[in-house]
């Protein structure tokens, strides 16, 4: 029997939820003083994802970097990968707010868009 | 050269995009926005995470997402931007200087400002720590422009020093881009960020948190070597057998922010002591009359929702007094002051009169942490109202809403206490 506990972040309470689990299969939930904590423990326990924001070198852009973010979150485990995958691109100015960076990021389903409108080097 | 203006920002950081949205909505025609750098947006463009707007958009926002926003609605009004500008001095009469490669000095009569300089860090000069004064020391908001702006990665092992939501934010930053962060120092008993911020930023990423520690030394010649650390007591005394030396080639603070209000200082806006900020009426109106604060030039905000809301308080009230020729007759005044267990109250006074809101929106600090209490809103004579409260934090602005008609007509104070559950 695995046990960790999960601070939840439904709320800013920040209830210590205690996760008992076998592999995958959650036994038992504490520790939560809603039922958000029950939701929020079971996935950040089976399947923790996070937005990633980060930046993109700009080519002939007014500024060096373009800052972009996972459009939605990723797993996890996938973010250092994603970094990774980030440092080697480099995008043409000018850059439009929402623009895909990168298509389908490591096969996660999820794109990677700007976050800022970069015009040209005048 | 010398030319006249209805209303100036200075600042063109989310309070001045707010106020000048805000101020043209409500009539105003001649608006001019100045701002010192080479784009709008302030420090939202290098907080490039996210969790901005879920008050105001409701919606989660990345920085330069909220900022944009507001430039897109603004570029299609009559508000005029001036950027790489700076304001060096305002005089009580109103009248800016006002300086600029592209057009030298400049000196312009305003009938109204708006000031919405926002905040700037506190320094390591400002915490006075001992030791030799190499490369490397900087403050977080320095390193998050570093990183996310202009594209250099300050530093290979950090230390930060302060666990506010900047330096934690700053903690996962860094790692994503490789750094070695050999932990995050706070020399308060509790972190002052969020708890989402010290799970997602800490946590994730296996960063250390030391409470009651703080750092006692810096070394190193051309470069930071290393830094002392050393626990402290609860008066905040270091122990001396704690110390211990951590290698390091960058130390980054996060020790807090203070409003940068040198301009209202020339002008001899009188400010409060505790917030740093300019002292407000309801309208966020400072003792010059036509002169106007918001954002974190009068009180450092905890979320840029709250920031954007306080400057169309002061965007809106700036229309009113350039248009309302004939000034409503103030039919009472009161002072608001901060009571048991609160550090400061905004606004600072209140002036009521035929056109005042019926509601006065009063925000505050508690001065320590606690759980099941309660807000309560005193005048001279008795209490006006209380408001229950689960749990409060000197880390997060409160605020209650207060119904101006509860107020006795002959008080002239109004005093915000919170009771805690032993009284």
């Amino acid at each position: 029997m695995n046990e960790r506990t999960i601070i939840c972040l439904s709320c800013p309470k920040g209830c210590r939820v205690k996760v008992k689990a076998n592999g995958d299969d959650i036994k038992d939930i504490s520790g939560h003083e809603c039922p958000q904590g029950i939701e929020y423990a079971k996935n950040e326990y089976l399947n923790p994802t996070r937005i990633l924001p980060t930046t993109v070198r700009v080519k002939n852009g007014q500024i060096a970097l373009v800052p972009v973010k996972t459009a939605s979150p990723i797993p996890k485990e996938k973010i250092g990968e994603a970094m990774q995958k980030l440092s080697e691109i480099e995008v043409e100015a000018p850059v439009e707010l929402g623009q895909v960076i990168v298509n389908n990021i490591l096969d996660t389903g999820v794109d990677v868009v700007a976050t800022r409108s970069i015009k040209e080097k005048n | 050269m010398k030319t006249k203006r209805e209303l100036v920002i200075v600042g063109g950081g989310p309070a001045g995009l707010a106020a000048a949205l805000e101020a043209h909505k409500n009539g105003v025609e001649d608006i001019l926005l100045i701002e010192r750098d080479e784009y709008l947006g302030g420090i939202l463009q290098q907080c490039i995470h996210n969790g901005f707007g879920l008050d105001y958009f409701n919606e989660e926002l990345t920085g330069p997402e909220y900022a944009e926003r507001f430039i897109d609605e603004l570029s299609d009004k009559k508000i005029d931007v001036q950027l790489k500008t700076m304001v060096i001095d305002i005089n009580d009469q109103k009248m800016l200087t006002v300086l600029s490669s592209k057009k030298g000095i400049e000196f312009i009569e305003a009938k109204s400002v708006i000031l919405a300089m926002g905040c700037r860090e506190r320094t390591r000069e400002a915490i006075r720590i001992p030791g030799t004064r190499p490369a490397g020391v900087m403050t977080a908001g320095a390193a998050q422009r570093y990183i996310n702006i202009e594209g250099y990665l300050p530093g290979r092992e950090i230390v930060i020093l302060g666990s506010g939501d900047i330096g934690l934010i700053m903690a996962r930053r860094l790692a994503l881009e490789g750094a070695d962060v050999k932990g995050v120092f706070e020399i308060m008993s509790y972190s002052s960020g969020l708890v989402r911020n010290k799970v997602q930023c800490l946590d994730d990423f296996g960063i250390p948190l030391y409470l009651q520690q703080t750092v006692t030394k810096i070394h190193g010649q051309k470069r930071v070597e290393a830094v002392d650390i050393a626990e402290v007591d609860d008066n905040f005394n270091q122990i001396p057998e704690t110390k211990k030396t951590i290698e390091c080639d960058t130390l980054l603070l996060s020790v807090g922010l203070i409003p940068e209000n040198e301009l209202s200082q020339q002008a001899n806006i009188s400010l409060d002591d505790i917030t740093g900020g300019p002292i407000v009426d309801q309208s966020r109106e400072t003792d010059i009359p036509g002169v106007f604060a918001c954002g974190n030039v009068l009180q450092v905000h905890d979320l840029v929702d709250n920031v954007s809301e306080e400057a169309e308080i002061a965007g809106k009230a700036a229309a009113e007094f350039l248009l309302n020729e004939t000034k409503d007759e103030i039919k009472q005044s009161l002072e608001i002051a901060p009571g048991k267990n609160i550090t400061y109250v905004v606004p600072h006074t209140l002036n009521i009169n035929a056109n005042t809101s019926p509601l006065i929106e009063l925000f505050f600090r508690v001065k320590d942490p606690a759980e099941d209490c309660k807000i309560s809103i005193k005048d001279n004579q008795e209490e006006l109202a209380s408001y229950t409260r689960p749990i409060v934090e000197p880390g997060e602005i409160e605020s209650v809403k207060l119904p101006i008609k509860l107020i006795n007509k002959s008080s002239d104070e109004i005093i915000v206490e919170l009771i805690t559950g032993g009284e």
